[in-house]
């Protein structure tokens, strides 16, 4: 398998990380939390530094990391495109404005563009339910967005 | 028409400056953590609670004095008081509110909590898809600490209590006490059985009172104001005010707090402004995925824990979708079981394959394959899984089919039987038909064809070929002569 | 203590306070079926995550149906097992989980030995109505397990063991949902994961999700070839297990009959792993004896406890989670390994044959073993030292293939010379009886004194950590047992932190030992069969005539005629080893 180097720095910053929470076991979500702040996403080898920092096996730490929803092995574009399915901005139309996006950046949710741009993915209720349906392009939202909308939206982003 | 609404779990949203404890002082804030501390023994506070009628706001509807009262009696050398904050409930967020407009209602009440339980901790499990409320839930600690409201011999007495915040990570299941727990502990958020509740044996193995965030707001009003007046709101058995978010298709959309008992009719018409561009009122889902539907003949019940659920449906964290005549129940009830299928943990067998068979069978349906036998297993499969499933989310996650099915059975019948979906949603069951009077051929319809299923000569009718067609609805939207229709 | 009274499809019954339903049931001979809960009870090994919910009942008064296995009884409950609603949500619920199954039952190695299976038939499903997505996952084919978990039914049984029981921590659940299932990290092959192949997820799985690697195609094809000289050992557990797999009582000791169905097979040699558990002893009891003397006359190079190495899974856990005291364990080679250099360097020269052209097969009741003869580091040129391990299931399955009639099998005597075995040997198939071999051997030669009783009855139990103290004419030593490894990481800790008080420790993978085998035939859960298996290797011992390793024959004609002495140069060329560093990351360079 290949061996992929993490920078240097950057593990450094993850064992203290660890470290901050006392090596615990108990913190690991916590810990999670923060690794992916700092590399944007959980590749294995974040996750076995972090199952060796806290005296864990890494097939726990995997098994919690494919658990929670937020937790993601796949580096996130550049913008990333969140749009909510949650139940208000389902009734609203969310899931077209979903397939506008897929067609307009050619990809799946789930996926990042070829030139890591974008990535797609769905969530479940920002809590915004007044301007539904809602998109969320990094912390920026976007309320009341139509299938029409969508262009304008990627093209915001892509210059 | 606002006057309805009575706010108490909301009475400083929107009022004061949530980053301002002096704004929360001033508006009556930490008198009752005072009191209690001062003037009252733990007993007498949870004897108050009991006797408010208070029940858990997070969906469950558990008498909440009877909760604390069970945690102060189990023995520990350590306890908890827990906040769950991890409204996962897509169409919810009164938990968001509350802790982003008065955090500190949660703080005091937690502290509250801790002296009649006999916790000197607490933990807020709160969904890291909110940075406000985190951020200002963190200001409201650090305020309170420096006015001697939470850390060591609070208010010059002997009680300790501190609060400390953990995430969620994106799990709905988490809003189940006991995967909570073990969220919290750093594990998969699966739940366990119980008994042992957490109240018994909780976070690390400790007695662990768990209430939301909701129920914690409303308790330094029920200490200041009394238990009597609590009580002297809402039904029967049902005490207080309900925080509900209002979405979907009516007019007024947001947060709303009525006595419990009012009526759906007032909630959408009086307070929500009426359906949307006129139409009609068709369903209004409560309890989210593990809810039901009320409809037109449950408009005038009262609004309470126990008829919610004698309607089929639940009061759950108070999301309530309003649904008009152009949603499709079918394809409803299928949202719910996708969202179910996603956000089932795995661990119990009946919700991890039964949930997904339901889904399947209702995408079948959808999809104009379904057959009256499915009809049936929707209906045996549900029950069973509401049987046998080991949490709460798979106990409530058919709700949403069999309530469909219970109050619109007719729709599924035309989706099966006739395959039609009269409300225009499922795809599938939609024929695009060009009006042969109406169509001039100017071919625009044709040029804009994805899949070339439009032929016709130039200034002759159309044809749309529907073995070709799939459906995009682009035809329709290009058409100047609203020659274009769906049958 | 207070006795709570409730009644079970209407007989009264009293059970005690925090009782389950379940068990509350048996003891009415109510049996209400279960799938994923699991117990072996003398080894405080219990699963019941409540998660396949097939054994609910109906609890009157209580909304939904209750798990049986895990809620317990209290005052005045009225339970029913078999109610239409029970019937039909068990039945359900099982059809749900055959919907996400493989119907290959026909060509599944478990077939036959699958509690899916059988509960299947138990609730006569003839008809899976449920039908949908099933959850598929890649196959991972290691050196001793394979891994289908298509057919995976989330009991989690084997996360269990392999977490709690082992510490091994190589399988996790992982995913959510209707993906859901148990896996290593990343999901990645077993083989690169931290599994010590002890094969106790094996010996759990109700299902076909884990099984071993079966190789006796590989022995048909050696048996087949004119050309090969097929020699077989086979180690002390097995012969106390095999009997089961054709219908006999557990514990019925079947060393005879299983020479004689070994010589059916066609294998030109049937030779005993007991041999080289007493060569084991003499090279294993020296080194201890060495170590002891010099740890006493205050050689500060000298480090204690010694700890056994005859069992490959222990050697493995310890190579990938204790690398720093693998200086600790005796250099000795496991029986089986000890064994292989014999037969090939010593036994095939006597035969005038080449050693490529000389096939080892082992018979094992363990899965480890199928790993450890591929090290490297037991193979010369190539050449593995033992060819093949084949496991006491696979064994029984390859006599039912050859149509032999175990049952009317004669009782016959193993070929010499490697054939010849004390009782000593017998035991170590147990948990306690490699120390107890040692301790046979090296009071003897500590103290040049007869043992005035040859059996050491403080080292023997099921107890998961036992101690006892040795008193060797005046010299008194401290001894340690575990078996689990889970029991193992408690002592290696207690070493870690130089805690630890023991002179030697006997560790082996497995609960129970060896006759707890990866590779032994299902025992479903039921403890009193590995209690059985374990008298029954007392049993033999006690009937043998020569008890002590160092009274073998063999043995001493071996030491004179071709090794020298325990410990010399050649003894520590073919019948010693080292070990290596595993903890290595897979991902990370460091």
């Amino acid at each position: 398998m290949a061996i992929i180097k993490l920078p240097e720095r950057k593990i450094t910053d993850l064992k203290d990380v660890c470290k901050s929470f006392n090596n615990e076991k108990g913190e690991l979500i916590n810990v999670l939390h923060k690794a992916q702040g700092i590399f944007g996403y959980l590749p294995a080898e974040v996750q076995e530094v972090i199952a060796k920092e806290l005296n864990l096996p890494v097939a726990h730490v995997y098994g919690v990391v494919t658990f929670y929803s937020f937790f993601t092995m796949t580096p996130k574009g550049e913008h990333p495109i969140s749009v909510c399915l949650g139940t208000a901005c389902y009734v609203r139309g969310s899931e077209k404005v979903l397939e506008e996006f897929k067609r307009l950046l050619k990809i799946q949710v789930g996926q990042t563009t070829a030139d890591g741009k974008f990535s797609l993915s769905c969530l479940r209720c920002v809590g915004a339910c007044g301007l539904a349906p809602v998109v969320m392009v990094g912390e920026k939202v976007y309320g009341r967005v139509s299938p029409d909308g969508v262009k304008d939206i990627v093209e915001e982003f892509n210059n | 028409m606002k006057q309805k609404q009575l706010r108490i779990a909301l009475r400083n949203c929107g009022v004061i400056d949530p980053e301002r404890i002096e704004d929360y002082i001033a508006k009556d804030g930490y008198l009752a953590l005072g009191k209690v501390l001062t003037e009252l023994t733990p007993e007498a506070t949870i004897e108050i609670i009991k006797k408010s009628g208070l029940r858990g706001r997070g969906g469950g509807g558990f008498p909440t004095g009877l909760k604390w009262e069970i945690t102060r009696k189990v023995h520990g050398d350590q306890k908890y008081v827990v906040c769950n904050a991890d409204e996962g409930d897509p169409g919810a967020f009164m938990d968001r509110s509350v802790l982003e407009g008065d955090p500190h209602s949660v703080l005091e009440a937690m502290a509250i909590n801790g002296y009649c339980t006999g916790a000197s901790k607490g933990l807020v499990y709160i969904r890291a898809e909110y940075p406000l409320a985190i951020e200002r839930l963190k200001i409201a600690m650090k305020q309170a600490r420096e006015y001697g409201f939470l850390g060591d011999q609070i208010l010059g007495t002997g009680f300790c209590f501190d609060i400390e915040i953990r995430y969620g990570a994106g799990a709905f299941v988490c809003g189940e006490e006991t995967a909570l727990i073990h969220s919290m502990e750093g594990l998969r958020g699966e739940p366990t059985v119980k008994p042992p509740f957490p109240s018994e044996s909780g976070y690390l193995g400790k007695p662990s009172n768990v209430n939301n965030v909701e129920t914690y707001a409303n308790i330094p009003v029920i200490i200041n104001k009394g238990a009597d007046w609590f009580a002297s709101i809402g039904s029967a058995k049902s005490k207080g005010t309900k925080v509900f978010a209002l979405a979907g298709k009516i007019n007024n959309v947001g947060l709303v707090e009525v006595p419990m008992g009012t009526t759906l009719r007032e909630v959408i018409y009086e307070i929500g402004g009426g359906i949307r561009d006129g139409k009609a009122f068709k369903a209004a889902q409560t309890g989210g995925p593990s809810g039901g539907c009320l409809t037109v003949k449950h408009l005038d019940i009262p609004i309470d824990y126990d008829n919610l659920i004698a309607a089929g449906s639940m009061m759950g964290s108070g999301g309530m979708i309003v649904m008009d005549e152009d949603d499709c129940m079918v394809a409803i009830a299928k949202f719910y079981l996708e969202f179910t299928v996603e956000e089932s943990c795995g661990k119990c067998s009946p919700c991890r394959i039964g949930n997904k068979r339901l889904f399947e069978i209702l995408e079948k349906i959808t999809q104009g394959n379904g057959i009256l036998e499915d009809l049936d297993k929707l209906k045996n499969l549900g029950k069973v899984i509401i049987d046998t499933s080991l949490c709460g989310l798979g106990q409530s996650s058919p709700n949403p089919v069999l309530s469909t099915l219970d109050n619109f059975y007719d729709e599924y019948i035309d989706h099966v039987t006739y395959k039609k979906c009269k409300s225009k949603v499922c795809k599938s069951l939609m024929t695009y038909i060009i009006d042969e009077e109406k169509c001039i051929g100017c071919t625009l319809c044709a040029r804009n064809c994805p899949v070339n299923a439009i032929s016709g000569e130039r200034k002759q009718a159309h044809y749309i070929d529907p073995e070709k067609c799939i459906k995009c609805g682009a035809c329709m939207e290009k058409c100047k002569f609203n020659a274009i229709f769906i049958n | 203590m207070e006795l709570i009274k409730l009644t079970i499809d209407g007989k009264p019954v009293e059970a005690e306070k925090d009782t389950t339903i379940l068990k509350a049931a048996k003891t009415v001979g109510i049996d209400i079926p279960t799938l994923c809960y699991f117990q072996l009870k003398d080894m405080n090994i219990e699963n019941r995550p409540g998660g396949c919910r097939i054994c609910v009942v109906e609890v009157k008064g209580r909304r939904n149906l209750a798990p049986a296995c895990t809620t317990l009884v209290s005052g005045g409950m009225e339970v029913n097992t078999h109610s239409i609603r029970v019937l039909n949500a068990r039945r359900t619920v099982l059809e749900l989980i055959l919907s996400d199954h493989p119907a290959e039952c026909l060509t599944c190695a478990k077939s036959g030995s699958c509690e899916l299976q059988s509960m299947a038939q138990q609730l006569g499903v003839r008809e899976i109505p449920y039908q949908g997505e099933q959850s598929t996952y890649r196959k991972d084919t290691s050196p001793a397990i394979i891994r289908d978990v298509d057919k995976c039914i989330m009991c989690r049984r084997c996360e269990m063991m392999c977490n709690e029981v082992q510490t091994v921590g190589a399988l996790s659940a992982v995913n959510r949902g209707f993906m859901a299932v148990v896996a290593p990290a990343f999901e990645m092959n077993l083989e690169k994961s931290t599994c010590t192949y002890c094969g106790q997820c094996v010996s759990v799985c109700p299902t076909g999700a884990l099984t071993e690697v079966d190789h006796t195609r590989n022995v048909i094809n050696a048996l087949a070839d004119p050309a090969k000289t097929v020699v077989v050992q086979t180690a002390p557990a097995v012969r106390a297990a095999l009997g089961e797999e054709f219908g006999l009582e557990p514990g019925t000791l079947v060393t005879g009959k299983m020479v004689a169905a070994l010589r059916r097979l066609g294998f030109d040699y049937v030779f005993d792993t007991d041999f080289a558990a007493d060569l084991t002893i003499m090279e294993e009891g020296t080194e201890l004896l060495d170590r002891l003397t010099r740890y006493l006359e205050g050689d500060p190079s000298v480090q204690l406890p010694i700890l056994t190495s005859c069992c490959p899974g222990w050697v493995n856990f310890f190579e990938h989670h204790f690398p720093e005291l693998r200086d600790i364990p005796s250099t000795a080679k496991s029986p089986q390994q000890m064994f292989g250099p014999i037969a090939k360097e010593y036994f095939a020269k006597k035969l005038g044959i080449d050693r490529k052209n000389m096939i080892v097969v082992s018979i094992m009741p363990c899965l480890a073993k199928k790993y450890e003869c591929q090290r490297d580091e037991f193979k010369v040129s190539g050449d593995p030292d033992v060819n093949y391990s084949i496991s006491t299931r696979e064994l029984a399955a390859f006599i039912k293939l050859a149509n032999i009639d175990f049952d009317a099998m004669p009782e016959e005597e193993f070929d010499k010379p490697m054939g010849e075995s004390t009782g000593a040997s017998v035991i170590f198939g147990t948990t306690g009886g490699v120390i107890e071999a040692a301790c046979r051997t090296a009071y003897e030669l500590y103290t040049h004194k007869k043992l005035a009783k040859v059996d050491f009855n403080e080292l023997r139990g099921f107890e998961s950590i036992r101690h006892a103290t040795i008193d060797f004419n005046g010299l008194l030593l401290n001894i340690g047992i575990a078996h689990g490894l889970g029991n193992a990481r408690k002592l290696l800790e207690d070493i870690k932190e130089g805690k630890s008080q023991f002179h030697a420790i006997e560790i082996m993978a497995c609960p129970g030992g060896c006759i707890g085998g990866g590779g032994q035939p299902y025992h479903h859960g039921d403890s009193a069969i590995l209690k059985k298996r374990a008298s029954a290797l007392y049993r033999e011992d006690a009937g043998k005539p020569i008890r002590k390793s160092h009274e073998n024959p063999f043995i001493i004609s071996l030491y004179k005629e071709f090794l020298g002495a325990p410990g010399s140069d050649r003894s520590h060329h073919l019948l010693h080893t080292k070990y290596f560093d595993r903890s290595a990351s897979v991902f990370v360079e460091e």
